[in-house]
């Protein structure tokens, strides 16, 4: 299934780019794209394990760049 | 939050200037002028060095915060303290710039897609409710006012209005809508109260579609942006690792005991640090593809991804599909000739015999018959593929078709060589006239392509399952180069590879079509291109390249906001490479000081930016 995140605070690129990278490397992601233009992030992955992916993403996340905060997209 | 950063900048720089006056005039202890030094230095870069305490703390060592980090701190050790806070105070200096040209480029972009409409007034049980346009479900009514978003794809029940398009189409003139008009979410209603029967469910409308679309544009990437992106990935540590060696090897052999002779290569080798900051690069080029793509929808063309605006620059050769791209696609009856009868009675018959049809020819002939029809003067109807049309009308046999059907049926008949659809007709197996049909060319379709040629496209052609003389017609008054006619869909797929084996190897192959029954043609391409696309999500789907509204002329427009968009991206590969390398040389050859050092950093990120958002602004020669 998919997801979309807003990543608040997103304001250098090449963190967009690391994110994208590190989280495209996580075993249960089908696909990840992060648009550092429109801040969004959207994430693919199996419905039972999105759960779980989500919660590396965040950690990922803020290893890489603490400011950003992951919100999902209403 | 940029507020915030600004003051802390001021006071800090207020701080470092009052240092600095203080360190002439003053002639005060050493101690407390590096006391106020580092205040104004702390003040002012605070941030950056716990970010890049931080990130060491996490393992991530080679970012800019900690180049930085060590440039400045290493501008203290050597007591070079006014280099010190300046270098700190550039890098914030231009860190805010970016993040404001960041702000405003995604404000603009957001601005362009600002079609998203906010509620819509729904009719339930009597009442007008406002709800989200999510909640409303197809063949529920709604009402929108003057002034209003369009929020869902509908058709009009009641009223009258004139539509604002432009946010969709990049298209000033209102178009008129009255009962029974389609319309489409994300215009504007100008005028008058307009209701709305709901056709399609917010997900499947138009606008949800658009917006997706452009909002995932950037995942897509131009292999400029992924090289940086690979780029950048090496290039930081491989810097830090020289000028760890211009710092260490040098004095080695220099001086290995004196004290100035490693200060001295340790201030080269800061001075190379700064200036080997990538951002310029790995900033200005996605945002220079950004504005390009946010560029072009401000002219009603959507690309779906900034990979297919670089390719687009390449292109070589462009092939059209010709019904509904490069011509109007609405046929319309020019004449009528009757043999033994009048034209009202010709014309009528017809339009029974073609009354189940929904060929735009079959319709054609209805409109210009234009009046009520009744189905039961209408026996049986059998269609000949390819051929036509045999019907009993009021009793008596019609045939309605093209010559094929002619000589299929053996009626003698006068063939008419005239640009344009001829339908022969026979009534009780006696020739009775013919009903010629054309469709007209668009009013741009020329200029389109001239400018094409201006652009130096190589090669135009149009394919088209049309008959050849209206074919050859067609192309020759529009000045294209080659034309190929009479094509079923395989057909056109096949010329397509041909076309594909004749051009040069790095030159592009764009089709340009109105995405009815050219899917195929349009995946096969480089680039496909779909116009007319308002209210055709199959077109949408499968182009890589939107437009909006049905002008062929925007082809040039998008190439050109295309070569515009790959200029700027290559000036600013340039820029930042030439400029990083000079400064490079000059810092390990002590030439340059930590000044210029900053400069090379800072000052070409804010030139990189300041030159990719030119690539949002476009306007046509």
């Amino acid at each position: 299934m998919k997801k979309v995140f807003i990543l608040e605070n997103l304001d250098c690129a090449n963190c967009a780019a690391k994110m994208e990278n590190a989280i495209g490397k996580l075993n249960d992601v089908e696909s990840v794209s992060i648009s550092f233009m429109t801040t969004k992030m959207v994430l693919k992955a199996d419905e039972d394990k999105i759960d779980t992916v989500i919660a590396e993403s965040k950690k990922i996340i803020k290893k890489i760049e603490p400011d950003v905060v992951m919100k999902p997209k209403v | 939050m940029l507020k915030k950063r600004l003051i802390r900048i001021l006071a800090g720089a207020a701080v470092y200037i009052a240092a600095i006056l203080i360190d002439i005039f003053a002639g005060l202890n050493h101690w407390i002028v590096f006391g106020i030094f580092l205040a104004a230095f702390l003040i002012i870069g605070g941030d950056v060095i716990w970010k890049a305490l931080r990130n060491i703390a996490r393992g991530h060592i080679f970012d800019e915060n900690f180049l930085m980090l060590i440039a400045t701190v290493g501008a203290f050790v050597l007591q070079d303290y006014r280099e010190g806070v300046a270098v700190m105070l550039f890098y914030q200096v231009g860190e805010l710039f970016q993040s404001y040209a960041v702000n405003r480029s995604r404000k603009s972009i957001s601005e362009l897609m600002d079609i998203a409409p906010e509620f819509a007034n729904v009719m339930r049980g009597g009442k007008l409710e406002t709800v989200d346009p999510e909640e409303v479900e197809a063949g529920e009514i709604i009402v929108v006012k003057p002034g209003e978003k369009i929020p869902l794809d509908g058709v009009v029940v009641e009223g009258t209005s004139f539509l604002d398009t432009s946010a969709l189409t990049g298209e000033s003139v209102p178009r008129e809508v009255q009962p029974e008009s389609s319309v489409l979410s994300g215009c504007i209603n100008n005028t008058g109260v307009l209701t709305i029967e709901v056709t399609k469910e917010f997900e499947d409308s138009t606008v949800a579609k658009i917006l997706d679309l452009v909002e995932n544009a950037s995942s897509r990437k131009a292999n400029a942006e992924n090289f940086i992106t690979k780029f950048a990935r090496y290039y930081t540590p491989a810097v830090v690792i020289a000028a760890v060696l211009l710092a260490v090897i040098p004095p080695l052999f220099l001086g290995i005991n004196s004290l100035d002779v490693w200060s001295e290569w340790v201030r080269r080798a800061l001075t190379f640090l700064v200036i080997s900051c990538p951002c310029a690069l790995v900033i200005s080029i996605p945002l220079g593809f950004f504005g390009g793509i946010g560029g072009a929808s401000k002219w009603g063309v959507l690309v779906k991804g900034s990979n297919y605006l670089e390719a687009l620059a390449k292109a070589e050769v462009v092939v059209f599909d010709k019904t509904g791209t490069l011509t109007k696609g609405t046929f319309q009856v020019t004449e009528v000739h009757p043999v033994e009868m009048d034209e009202a009675e010709l014309l009528e018959l017809t339009a029974y015999a073609e009354y189940h049809s929904n060929h735009p020819i079959a319709t054609s002939i209805e409109t210009a018959y234009g009046k009520e029809m009744n189905p039961e003067r209408l026996g049986s109807v059998q269609e000949i593929a390819g051929h036509g049309i045999e019907a009993q009308v009021d009793g008596r046999t019609v045939y309605a078709g093209n010559a094929k059907l002619m000589e299929l049926k053996q009626i003698p008949f006068e063939p008419v060589h005239a640009a344009g659809t001829v339908v022969y007709v026979v009534v009780e197996h006696q020739y009775a006239g013919y009903i010629l049909i054309t469709d007209e060319v668009k009013e741009d379709a020329k200029e389109a392509i001239a400018k094409l040629k201006q652009l130096g496209i190589k090669k135009t052609v149009m394919l088209t399952g049309d008959r050849k003389s209206v074919a050859e017609q067609v192309a020759n008054e529009l000045g294209i180069d080659e034309v190929h006619s009479d094509l079923l869909p395989a057909d056109k797929v096949e010329q397509m590879e041909r076309l594909f084996a004749e051009k040069s190897k790095n030159g592009k192959l764009i089709f340009v079509g109105d995405g009815i029954n050219d899917a195929p043609v349009l995946a096969r391409a480089d680039i496909g291109i779909a116009m007319g696309a308002l209210g055709s999500d199959a077109a949408i789907e499968a182009a890589d390249i939107v437009i909006m509204n049905d002008k062929p002329s925007r082809i040039a427009t998008v190439m050109g906001i295309s070569r515009k968009t790959l200029n700027i991206v290559i000036q600013n590969i340039a820029l930042a490479f030439i400029i990083k390398f000079a400064a490079l040389m000059l810092g390990a050859f002590s030439v340059a000081t930590l000044w210029e050092a900053v400069f090379a950093d800072v000052g070409v990120a804010v030139l990189a930016i300041l030159n990719a958002i030119r690539a949002l602004r476009y306007k046509e020669q």
